[in-house]
Parts: C-alpha cells; sequence; structure tokens
C-alpha cells in the first residue's frame, strides 16, 4: 500500500518540470507579497483568497502534467466546439457587466467562455496541423485562420480587446511555428496596415479609440482615461532604481493607482521594489518563456511542438502587454500579469498551459 | 506527395529556426521593455518623484482665530465661538438631493437650511464644503457620526462662528462678517500681495470663508483675519487627509480695543427708543468716537452664517431702514445749527466782530426777494452772542450776503464740512458744501449751473444745498472747540496682539490745523453756553450740574432731501431735529450731533437725547429711556424759514 503510494507520488513528480515549477513558484511568491502589499491598505487583505487560487491552479497544473500529449489532443476539437457554442451562448444570451457582455450565466455559476478560448484555441489548432501533417497545404493555414478568426471576433463583439488579443496570439503563434511564410505574414501586415483606418473608424469602440489616443497623449485626459497610465507611470518613476520598499508605496497605499491588485499590479510591484525588482521579475519572465520555448524545440511530436510553442509565447505577450501597458508603452487593455495579479481565473488559465508544457516535457515516449 | 509544409525534416527545421527566433527575440523585447523602465525609473526618476510627493502631499489651510472687537472698558462686542457644522461637498457627491434628503433622517433638515445650502452653493465653487446645517447639538453629531460611512464628501466640522454678544448694540460701527463673495476675493487677494512684499512672507486667505463686509469689521480686516496657518497633510486619492506630516500654526487675527463706551452708547441708543435718527459723540481732545448710534439698528449675528431669506427681505423693507448707517451716511440740511460755524467765519474772516449789531426787523430784503425771520416783527437790536442765542435768522442773512458764497465754503471746507472726516469705518458720505463749483459739477443743465446770490442768503441760515452728515457736525464743531486742531474722528483705540498681550495704541495727533483765534473760539463757546443757559437748549438743559454748550436746528423735509418723504404718513412731514453740543464749556470732554429724523424742533426732541449723554458721561447719571421730549423753548420755535416766494414788493 505504501509502496504504491510511493511509486504513484513519484511517478506524478517525475511529470513535474523542475526549472518551470521554480520559476512559477517564485512568480507566485513575489505575487502573493505583491497583492499583501495592494490590498492591506484598504483593510481588505486578499492574500487568503489568492493562496487558495495558487493552491487550485497549482493542483490543477500538476493534474494537467499527468495527462500525455497524446490525450489532450482528445481534447482539442470538443473544447473548441464547446467554447465556439459558448460564445455564440454570451453573444445571444449573455450577461452584462459594466457595459460588455464576456458572461454567461448557467444557473448558480457565471462562466466567462472567452477564458476556455485560450487554452481550446491553440490545442485546435496544433490538433489540426497535427491532423494533417502529411498533407498540409497553404489552404490549411486559410482553414486554421478561419478557426482562429471565428472566436476572435464573438470575442471582440462582447467587446474585450484583452481576451480576442491573448486568444489571437495563441492562434497565432500556432499558425506561425506550423511554418507560415513569412511572405504571406508580410503581406497581411501590409493588409492590416491598409485597413487601420478603417478599423479605426468602424470596427473600434469609442473606449477602445480613447485607449490608444489616451497612450499617445495622457496629459489629454488627466481625470478621465489618462488618469490610469499617468498615476502608474508615477508609481513606477517615483520607485526609483531600488524602490520605495515594501508596503511603503505611497502611490498605492494612497489608492491612487486603480486596479492596483489586479491589472496594474506592475504598478505596486514596481514602486516598491525599483528597477532592481523589475530586473528580477523580467529575468524570472525570461527564464519561462524560454524554457518552455526548449521545451517546444525537443518536443518529439508536431502538436506538442506547436501547443508548446504557443503557450510559451502566450506567456511573454501575457507579460510583455501587460507591463507595456501599465508603464505606458502600450494601450490599456484587460491583461493581467500572469501568476502576480490577482484572480483565480487567469491564474487557472495560466497554469493549465504550464500544466500541459510540463506534460509535453514529460511524456516523451509516444 | 511531399511540399514545403508537409516535408517532416524541412517543417521541423523551419521549426526550430522560428523557435530560435523566438528564444533570441523574447529577451530582445523584454529588454526594450527594460529600457523604458530605466528610463522611468533611472533617468527620470526625480520628476516621477516629485509628481508623487505632490499626489501625497496637500497643503491644508488652517484659518486663523478672528480678533476680538471690545469696547475701551474690555467689554466683548464680537467674538468667536466654536460649533459643529454638517458640511457637503457637491463635487463628491453623486446625487446631491438624494444624499441631503437621507441626511434629514438622520439630523433634522428644515426647508430654510436647504434654501440656504442653495444659495451658498451658487457662490461657491464646487469642490468646496458647504454648510448644510449649522450649530449641531451633541446628540445629533453622535447620530450622523454612527452613520457617517453611509455619506462619503459630508462631514461634521468644527467651524469658528462670529458672535456679537450685545446683538444690535452699536451693530453700525462694529459690521458684521459675511461669506466672501467674488469681487472681495479679488479684492483681498491684490491687497494682500502688496502687503506680501512688505511682510516678507505668504499671506493667504486660503481657507477663510467670511469678510468684514460693513463696519471695523471690515476696516480693520486685516487686522482681525490673522495670519492663515498650514498643514502638511497626507492625503489619499480621494482628496482625504491620512495623516499630518508638519504645521505651520496660524497666527490669531488681533483684537481691537474701541474708544467706545458701550454704557454710553447703550443709554444713546435707548433715548432714541423708536425714533429713527442718529448721534456721534467725540471726544473733542482727540477724535475719539465716545458713541455713535444709528436708529434703528439691525443684529449683525443674522448675518454670520448666511442671513436667511425672511430676515434678509425684513431689513430691506423695513421703512425705517434699519441698515442705514444715519451718522456717516445720512446727510441733512444743519438748519440752525449751521449759525456758530457762520459766526465763526465772520469772526475768522473779520467780516464781523462780536459786538457788531444790526437792526432786525424781522426780514431781510435782497433784489425784490423778502427772507423772513421766525420772530414775527424781527428780534430788535442783534449782535453776535444774540444772534447765536435767539437763532436770529436775519442776522445771518445779512452775514452770508456780506461774505459770499466763495468765502463761506472755504471756510466750511476748512471746518471739514463737504468731505469725508476719514473716520475709521467705511460708507461716509462727502455731504454737500454748496458753492458755484459744486453747482456746476452737480447739474448737467446749464441754466441749472448757474449760482445766484440769493441762493447764498439760505445757505446763511443752514438751509439750501447745505446737507452734512451727524459726524461731519460733531467733527466740525470738535474742530472750532479744539481751537483749530483737527483730529481724525475714530473708533478704534488700540490694536492688541492676542498671543503677546502686547497693546499697540494707535496715534491720535492733530492731521491738520486750522487757523482759528483763541478769543474767537472763547466767544462762540461761550455764546453756545448761552443758547443752554437762556436759549433754545434751556429747557432741556435746566439744572445741569455741568455748564454745557450747544445749538438747535430744525431741518425742513419740504426742501431737496426731503422730497422722498412726500405723501408719506403726515408723522414723515415733520421737520428733522437737530441739536449739537459740548461739555463742559472749560475744557470740553464730549462733543455730540444729534438728529432725530421727523423730530420736529431741534430744541424738542434731539436736546434732550444730549443732555442725557452729557449727564451720563460726565457724571455718570443713569437715563431714562427713552429720552422725553421737552416742550418747545419759550423763545419761540427754532424754525428756520426762507419765503423767497411770497416776499414783499
Amino acid at each position: 500500500m505504501m509502496s504504491r503510494l510511493k511509486y504513484w507520488l513519484r511517478q506524478m513528480v517525475a511529470h513535474l518540470d523542475l526549472p518551470l515549477l521554480l520559476v512559477v513558484a517564485l512568480l507566485m511568491g513575489m505575487g502573493l507579497i505583491t497583492v499583501y502589499s495592494a490590498t492591506a491598505s484598504t483593510g481588505l487583505s486578499r492574500l487568503d483568497n489568492q493562496i487558495v487560487n495558487m493552491l487550485a491552479a497549482f493542483a490543477l497544473m500538476v493534474a494537467v502534467s499527468q495527462v500525455s500529449p497524446r490525450q489532450l489532443m482528445r481534447f482539442a476539437v470538443p473544447l473548441y466546439l464547446v467554447g465556439i457554442l459558448l460564445l455564440v451562448g454570451v453573444f445571444l444570451f449573455g450577461v452584462s457587466v459594466n457595459g460588455s457582455r464576456r458572461w454567461l450565466s448557467l444557473g448558480l455559476v457565471r462562466i466567462q467562455p472567452s477564458e476556455i478560448m485560450k487554452i481550446a484555441m491553440p490545442l485546435m489548432l496544433a490538433w489540426f496541423f497535427h491532423k494533417h501533417e502529411s498533407e498540409l497545404k497553404l489552404k490549411h493555414f486559410a482553414i486554421a485562420a478561419l478557426l482562429l478568426a471565428l472566436p476572435i471576433l464573438l470575442i471582440l463583439k462582447q467587446p474585450d480587446l484583452g481576451t480576442s488579443l491573448l486568444v489571437g496570439a495563441a492562434g497565432f503563434f500556432v499558425i506561425f511555428f506550423a511554418g507560415l511564410p513569412w511572405k504571406i505574414m508580410l503581406g497581411m501586415s501590409v493588409a492590416a496596415g491598409a485597413a487601420l483606418p478603417f478599423v479605426w473608424s468602424m470596427a473600434l469602440h469609442d473606449y477602445q479609440r480613447r485607449r490608444v489616443l489616451t497612450l499617445l497623449d495622457p496629459t489629454s485626459d488627466p481625470l478621465g482615461a489618462g488618469y490610469h497610465i499617468i498615476q502608474s507611470t508615477i508609481a513606477i518613476g517615483s520607485g526609483g532604481p531600488f524602490g520605495k520598499g515594501w508596503l511603503n508605496g505611497t502611490q498605492t497605499h494612497l489608492e491612487f493607482i486603480p486596479e492596483k491588485h489586479t491589472d496594474f499590479i506592475f504598478a505596486v510591484f514596481s514602486e516598491e521594489w525599483g528597477l532592481m525588482g523589475n530586473a528580477v521579475l523580467l529575468l524570472l519572465f525570461t527564464l519561462l518563456v524560454t524554457r518552455g520555448l526548449f521545451i517546444a524545440a525537443s518536443a518529439p511530436t508536431l502538436f506538442s511542438r506547436l501547443l508548446a510553442g504557443a503557450i510559451s509565447l502566450v506567456l511573454f505577450i501575457y507579460a510583455f502587454v501587460n507591463m507595456g501597458m501599465v508603464s505606458g508603452i502600450l494601450p490599456v487593455v484587460g491583461v493581467p500579469l500572469p501568476f502576480i495579479s490577482y484572480g483565480g481565473t487567469a491564474l487557472v488559465t495560466l497554469m493549465l498551459g504550464v500544466g500541459m508544457l510540463m506534460a509535453i516535457k514529460t511524456h516523451r515516449k509516444l | 506527395m511531399q511540399n514545403e509544409f508537409s516535408h517532416p525534416d524541412q517543417a521541423l527545421q523551419k521549426f526550430r529556426h522560428r523557435v530560435r527566433l523566438a528564444i533570441v527575440g523574447v529577451p530582445l523585447f523584454f529588454l526594450l521593455l527594460f529600457a523604458n523602465l530605466y528610463y522611468l525609473q533611472v533617468t527620470q526618476k526625480e520628476y516621477y518623484a516629485t509628481r508623487a510627493e505632490s499626489n501625497r502631499i496637500s497643503l491644508v489651510p488652517v484659518v486663523p482665530n478672528r480678533g476680538n472687537i471690545e469696547d475701551k472698558n474690555g467689554v466683548i462686542l464680537a467674538r468667536n465661538y466654536s460649533a459643529y457644522t454638517l458640511e457637503v461637498t457637491p463635487a463628491r457627491l453623486q446625487n446631491l438631493d438624494e444624499t441631503i434628503a437621507q441626511l434629514a433622517e438622520i439630523i433634522p433638515i428644515e426647508a430654510k437650511d436647504i434654501k440656504r445650502f442653495k444659495r451658498l452653493r451658487e457662490e461657491s465653487k464646487n469642490f468646496e464644503s458647504i454648510p448644510l446645517r449649522t450649530r449641531l447639538s451633541d446628540e445629533e453629531v453622535a447620530r450622523f457620526a454612527a452613520h457617517r460611512y453611509r455619506f462619503p464628501g459630508v462631514e461634521v466640522k468644527a467651524r469658528l462662528f462670529r458672535q456679537y454678544p450685545e446683538g444690535t448694540l452699536a451693530a453700525h460701527a462694529i459690521g458684521y462678517i459675511s461669506r466672501i463673495n467674488q469681487e472681495e476675493q479679488q479684492w483681498v487677494d491684490e491687497a494682500l500681495a502688496e502687503q506680501e512684499k512688505e511682510a516678507g512672507r505668504n499671506l493667504t486667505y486660503k481657507g477663510t470663508t467670511l469678510i468684514g463686509k460693513i463696519g471695523l469689521e471690515k476696516n480693520y480686516e486685516f487686522e482681525l483675519h490673522g495670519i492663515t496657518g498650514y498643514e502638511q497633510v497626507e492625503v489619499d486619492a480621494g482628496g482625504q487627509a491620512v495623516r499630518v506630516l508638519s504645521r505651520s500654526a496660524p497666527i490669531p487675527g488681533n483684537n481691537l480695543i474701541l474708544t467706545l463706551d458701550s454704557q454710553l452708547q447703550k443709554m444713546a441708543e435707548a433715548t432714541f427708543g423708536n425714533r429713527r435718527g442718529s448721534l456721534v459723540a467725540l471726544d473733542p481732545r482727540n477724535g475719539a468716537v465716545l458713541a455713535l448710534v444709528a436708529s434703528p439698528a439691525f443684529d449683525p449675528n443674522l448675518f454670520v452664517d448666511g442671513i436667511r431669506f425672511d430676515d434678509w427681505d425684513a431689513l430691506n423693507n423695513n421703512p425705517d431702514k434699519p441698515m442705514l448707517n444715519r451718522a456717516i451716511y445720512s446727510a441733512y440740511p444743519p438748519g440752525s445749527t449751521f449759525k456758530p460755524l457762520m459766526a465763526m467765519a465772520a469772526l475768522s474772516t473779520g467780516k464781523r466782530t462780536p459786538q457788531q449789531t444790526i437792526a432786525d426787523p424781522g426780514y431781510f430784503n435782497f433784489g425784490n426777494h423778502r427772507f423772513m425771520d421766525d420772530k414775527a416783527g424781527g428780534h430788535g437790536i442783534v449782535d453776535m452772542r444774540k444772534s447765536i442765542v435767539a437763532s436770529c435768522n436775519t442776522y445771518y442773512y445779512h452775514l452770508a450776503n456780506d461774505m459770499g458764497i466763495d468765502s463761506i465754503a472755504r471756510f466750511m471746507g476748512g471746518l471739514g464740512l463737504g468731505k469725508r472726516t476719514e473716520i475709521d469705518i467705511p460708507g461716509e458720505s462727502t455731504g454737500v458744501l454748496p458753492s458755484p463749483e459744486w453747482k456746476a459739477a452737480r447739474f448737467k443743465k446749464r441754466e441749472q449751473q448757474k449760482w445766484f446770490a440769493g441762493e447764498t442768503i439760505s445757505v446763511g441760515i443752514g438751509q439750501s444745498y447745505n446737507a452734512y452728515t451727524p459726524l461731519q457736525m460733531a467733527h466740525a464743531l470738535a474742530n472750532i472747540l479744539n481751537y483749530g486742531r483737527v483730529f481724525r474722528p475714530h473708533l478704534v483705540a488700540a490694536i492688541k496682539n492676542p498671543g503677546t498681550g502686547e497693546v499697540r495704541t494707535l496715534e491720535t495727533q492733530p492731521v491738520r490745523e486750522i487757523p482759528l483765534q483763541r478769543e474767537h473760539v472763547d466767544f462762540i463757546k461761550a455764546a453756545m453756553a448761552g443758547v443752554n443757559k437762556e436759549g433754545t437748549g434751556a429747557r432741556a438743559f435746566a439744572g445741569a450740574a455741568y455748564e454745557s454748550g450747544g445749538k438747535t436746528g430744525t431741518a425742513q423735509v419740504y426742501s431737496l432731501k426731503g422730497q422722498r418723504y412726500a405723501g408719506r404718513a403726515k408723522e414723515k412731514l415733520r421737520d428733522h431735529s437737530w441739536f449739537i453740543a459740548f461739555a463742559p464749556v472749560d475744557e470740553p470732554r464730549i462733543v455730540v450731533a444729534v438728529m432725530v429724523e421727523n423730530g420736529g424742533f431741534g430744541a424738542t426732541s434731539a436736546a434732550p437725547i444730549a443732555r442725557q449723554v452729557f449727564d451720563y458721561y460726565l457724571l455718570n447719571k443713569e437715563a431714562h429711556s427713552p429720552a422725553p421730549e421737552v416742550d418747545a423753548p419759550e423763545d419761540g420755535p427754532d424754525h428756520d424759514h426762507e419765503e423767497a416766494e411770497d416776499a414783499a414788493p
């Protein structure tokens, strides 16, 4: 009995990747410290909640790491279809919160189907390319693009710029790693550039346009949309090289930073830990992403290669977009800082991704 | 069939190539991010650190305590008391009306409170905190404290309120404070900018919401206000103070110590009863104002936290005009009280000696006009003394004619008539000193601008365009009694620093000198003493234990100034009653000018008031209040009468 449990435990641990585990654990530790600082002054610490979130997400990661990529592949199509169905459901019967329809009410629980798409999208496309590996033609890229476009349009319609960006990135990276020719990418960028004025005036919502304009000149609207960026850059800049010290961020504790425990937590971290802390943070994210890319490079099947590559780069996109927007060089979109921001949903999605990376790393034999 | 996508080796190679690209690209992107962070946190650190500091630190002004006003004996006439107010900052509320309705469930808020709040709101900026209810009881404060969390943007503040413990007493002199308006704010800013250079420090009215509107409260605004202090406060994004970092204490305003004797003032006010009128009592030796009465008065306390509409309405629509400072603003023809001044002018200019006499037939012919004396048949042979004691018009018709208007205007202007006395409260009027120049400037139509020699004749008895304030009359008399030394009338004797207790006495040096000869002045004094012994003032001063001088006067309501009363109740058609007086005769310590509107003969209603004031001031004798009207003296009515129209051929 004991030996079986031991064996089982050893098997389980064998499917974990130590470098990833270490980096993620460090990031989550920094996250806890920062969430505490960001919420302590309100007298309503979110620390306990976040620990529960992390434990749950961690368990899920361990569970997923046990699943072989081949088994994962089986989930691809059903998960994608369910995801699409739910997104259509949101489109038709969604619950509006703050002017956007992102939620679907299923009796007791409310779910956000776009979040499922963050996982389902790369799974689906990786599966698709894997299935057609031997007969891959340009048309398959076109089909993949359609498979990607459908959910993105549905999510954009909600509207949710941040999630559509992440889902789009996840799908795009699969297609990219599958070998989308540079010529086509170049052509598409040119086309996108040409379509920009049209998208600007027709497809973007007012608030989205405002965010872009605000990025270009935050001072144009210091009390409105620009306020977030102005206050977060003040927080970051005033942190200086070494930071103001944990729990000493004035911008944080006097409530100048909006959304300070979620999307803008990077400002809190930067203010209190300075450029030194940021260097550590960036280093950890670099390690995380490159570790994922190495896993991708040595993955045995096309499916696992594409999936691992896409997951790694999505992690990069998460981190880059979030820190970029908080420090004022990217427009404000709803993207959390991975493993640091408060919130269970994002954490679960991220850890599912990390779990899959571990599964791909450790299930070498087919 | 294999192609570039499906060939396993080729595809794998391509994949690996792209992964390598990503492995290089990702750190590069992060490096870009890092470069920006370096820029923010190292290059621009100072800038952002400063911004963070100015975000977090806010300078909160601490309003100094306004100085008290006390009379010469230390009786407090204006002070501050602390009370709780419920204040609302409209900018921080979602729905103002709803919040007020919810507050009303906890603390009684009446319709008039809301009315006042709305009015104050119109006058203030949106982010200012505006009182909704004042003078909360302890219980109300406690009840709000329990519900405080429900009302962001609503606070209970301890505020200092101005209080005038004596109510209406000397209200016109003291004035009142009320909410600063934009014009006053501008005035304050400009005045402070000037003072700053001298003081060498930042002066500000930040946080101050009240300012002196009239009276001493206005004139001594900067003495009373004090110097605003500062608290350096850490604030959160909502503007709420979190803690105090440093503090520079405010310097409280100075106390004013008045020349006014509140007991005398109280007694003098009481002598008026419900009559309209005014009184100015000066110490001729230094210009100190001993009492300044304008009756009826108002209660300055009404204004302090924003006057209610109905109170304001009542004050404004009262036909007796209680807000009017009759003592310094209302100018009346001086009537016969002008005669001693004319006599002084005659002596000074050498136009008359005391001994020179005229024969008074009861009229004075000028051209084909006949100016009448009041006494039918005239006063007979009249010298200067008799002209004052018996108040002989004919004497002054002659005199005015002999002197000419220019000479009269020059002398009276020298005495201080027709210009402000520069008393230390605002709102003084200049009165009217008639002269050809004045007339040319006063009227637009050419035919009205011309000065007629006949007009000079009626100027001689204090009629015509002559109009002076009671303050001017008291001032002019004091200047004569002082042998020409002119002191500025003033209400403030000294300024006391409440912190150090240091008292700074304001200088009472003569501001100028009028060339008057001692024997001339003594002659006028003696003649005026005669008025109170055997003339028109004799009845009012019968049995006085001191020697006093005086002169009655009656200003006709039918003339220029009185026009507005036409058609009103009969009482309003009665003439205005004047009395100017001083005592004791040897070394005068008090000069008064009394004006009772529609009081009839000066001897009847104004003189008894002066008697009571003198009795009180010189003998410390309690008076009857109000002063009784005495019967007209044996001498017959002192009623100046000018009958230019029905002159005998």
